[in-house]
């Protein structure tokens, strides 16, 4: 799909002000902090890059987009909507009872979404098996999977790791969420991550790092391509709350009860950029 | 042993593993989408057969069973039929969570073939047998549990799981099971099979105790105790109006399972027999919250009185009051 970069960064300002909107519309609050962090990466991969078509999500050709941090579905859900796969209303039901959009992902309830997800450290694996199954018959379609800095605690995340550089994955892009926080503070206090660029590289990963709120930089990265096979890890600097000054960078803006004062600030900010 | 006219299954005298090698060939080439997928137990788990034939629809993801699993469910967004394989234990506990969200969850079509289920691994202790996994799977919204008698109704089985639309755990052993069946038949999901009559007692077991039970319903026949014998495969879903009236047909039930008697085969029945308030005697026999010892696998059954001799003492001493 081609997208300018000028319609680009309009549709990261709706999605960041979906996001803002919708959480403070959410009275027991939302994981805002690592929401606020995927704007820019959900307008790229959903207006650019991946490949969807919204009027036949089950389309056998479409590119497999597997949010591992399930927690970012508020984001997703904005980057949908807007796309066209479910009307942009459903947003105000966020985490209502039994709604289509809800905290994590529920496949059964969200039409168009690849798979349900919540707990960390799964998808990643998902999206190995869907790359398997896209090499074995050749196809050419690609498999995109956004993962948080906080599922590399995870074991299983490495086994996912590993298995993809082994089977030379190239038609396997993951985009790592590195907003450097978890629920209880920094990832280098609590179970230190770094240095990640050498790990994914021992791990036979093509590694690529941008400022994960860069547009153009993000394009390129998709666009770049891979030597020898290797799978693409596209380490996304962001800031955590990115676009709420009160919890910018912050552990505290993991999940938060949006204040409306708060909100009318961000969305002042946002439609003054 | 059945008695039958027809001709006999090439399936007979195989163990459950091995008929699953066999059939899982034949169904590949049925249906290109079937892939396989171990963690480097592949001779164990008998795909050898599948791996020389189709070579590029096998994965071996080391030992890493969260990945397989997790890997199994992304191969249906492939399209794929994926068979995820390895030992009971190691599916039901190291990938219970991604089996249970990433397949069960989803509602997606991966076949978990599990072997060397219950103590069938004797010698390798209990960190290597299975005697929770029923319980595990049972617990899945959505998943089907079915634990085949011996060779002939694992094949059966094996195909049936193709067709299903949703994710199945196929329980297999490491042994050889004594034959049940000796000719193919159609199998549907979900029917226990009355494999001996009897009106004294109704044995129902699972999975390799079958054999065991029958041979014990013989020794019972030499003291003038007519054992019926049920072969319960499917575990889950399971019908009650199945099992009431043949239930009630029977003053004493027991249940006989290479499994812990919590959360298994006789949890299962005995959830039918509360619930439609039937007067039956009745009792689980099989592994007694334990943790198992090693040993060889004949003197594991004995010990734990699930062979033969041990499943007629035990139906005695409870026919006895004892």
């Amino acid at each position: 799909m081609n997208t300018s970069l000028e319609e680009l960064k309009k549709i990261s300002k709706l999605i960041r002000e979906d996001i803002i909107v919708t959480g403070r519309d959410c009275e027991v609050g939302v994981h805002l902090g690592g929401n606020l962090t995927l704007a820019e990466i959900m307008a790229v991969l959903f207006f650019s890059v991946a490949n969807v078509d919204p009027e036949n999500p089950d389309w056998e050709a479409r590119d497999r987009i597997i949010l591992s941090k399930g927690h970012g579905n508020l984001a997703l859900s904005s980057a949908m909507a807007r796309r066209g796969f479910f009307p942009l209303e459903e947003l105000q039901h966020f985490d209502t009872f039994n709604s289509m959009l809800s905290m994590h992902i529920d496949k059964h309830r969200m039409p168009g979404v690849e798979i349900s997800s919540g707990s960390l450290g799964h998808g990643l694996s998902i999206a190995v098996g869907a790359a398997l199954g896209g090499k074995m018959d050749a196809a050419g379609w690609n498999v995109y999977c956004i993962i948080s800095d906080g599922e590399l605690n995870e074991g299983s995340t490495w086994e996912a790791i590993l298995s993809a550089g082994h089977f030379k994955l190239d038609n396997l892009t993951v985009i790592l969420d590195r907003n450097m926080f978890t629920i209880e503070g920094a990832t280098e206090d609590n179970l230190s991550l770094e240095p990640l660029g050498d790990k994914f590289r021992a791990f036979k990963w093509h590694l690529i790092e941008v400022d994960g709120h860069d547009l153009e930089a993000l394009l390129n990265a998709f666009e770049e391509n891979t030597p020898d096979g290797k799978p693409k890890m596209i380490i996304a600097n962001t800031i955590k709350g990115r676009g709420l000054p009160s919890v910018e960078g912050k552990a505290s803006s993991h999940f938060y009860r949006i204040s409306k004062e708060d909100a009318e600030e961000a969305l002042a900010m946002l439609k003054s950029s | 042993m059945k008695e039958n006219n027809q001709i006999q299954s090439r399936f007979v005298g195989l163990s459950s593993r091995e008929a699953f090698g066999k059939v899982i060939v034949e169904l590949g080439e049925q249906n290109e989408n079937i892939v396989a997928l171990s963690a480097d137990l592949a001779d164990s788990v008998k795909l050898n057969d599948f791996i020389k034939k189709f070579p590029d629809r096998f994965i071996n993801f080391g030992v890493a069973e969260q990945n397989m699993m997790g890997a199994a469910a992304g191969l249906t967004l492939a399209g794929k039929i994926p068979f995820a394989c390895t030992y009971a234990v190691f599916s039901s506990m190291r990938a219970c969570e991604q089996v249970r969200t990433d397949i069960a969850y989803n509602g997606l079509p991966v076949k978990i073939v599990s072997t060397h289920s219950g103590i069938s691994f004797g010698v390798a202790g209990a960190t290597h047998q299975a005697i929770e996994d029923i319980g595990i799977y049972r617990s899945m919204a959505g998943m089907t549990v079915i634990s085949p008698a011996d060779g002939v109704e694992t094949a059966a089985v094996i195909r049936a799981a193709v067709d299903l639309d949703g994710p199945v755990y196929v329980r297999l052993s490491r042994v050889k099971e004594k034959t049940v069946y000796n000719q193919d038949f159609d199998y549907a999901i979900g029917k226990p099979d009355l494999v001996r009559s009897g009106s004294d007692v109704l044995l129902i077991a699972t999975g390799a105790q079958v054999g065991e039970t029958l041979d014990a319903a013989e020794l019972l026949a030499e003291q003038s105790v007519a054992a019926g014998v049920l072969n319960v495969s499917t575990i889950k879903p399971i019908n009650p109006s199945d099992f009431v009236d043949l239930l009630t047909d029977f003053p004493v039930v027991l249940t006989i399972e290479q499994h812990n008697v919590i959360n298994g085969l006789g949890s299962a029945i005995a959830e039918i027999i509360a619930e439609n308030n039937l007067n039956i005697r009745f009792k689980r026999h099989g592994l007694y919250d334990i943790f198992t010892t090693s040993g060889p696998y004949q003197e594991l059954l004995a010990y734990y009185q699930l062979d033969p001799k041990g499943i007629h003492d035990t139906v005695i001493r409870f026919l006895d009051g004892i």
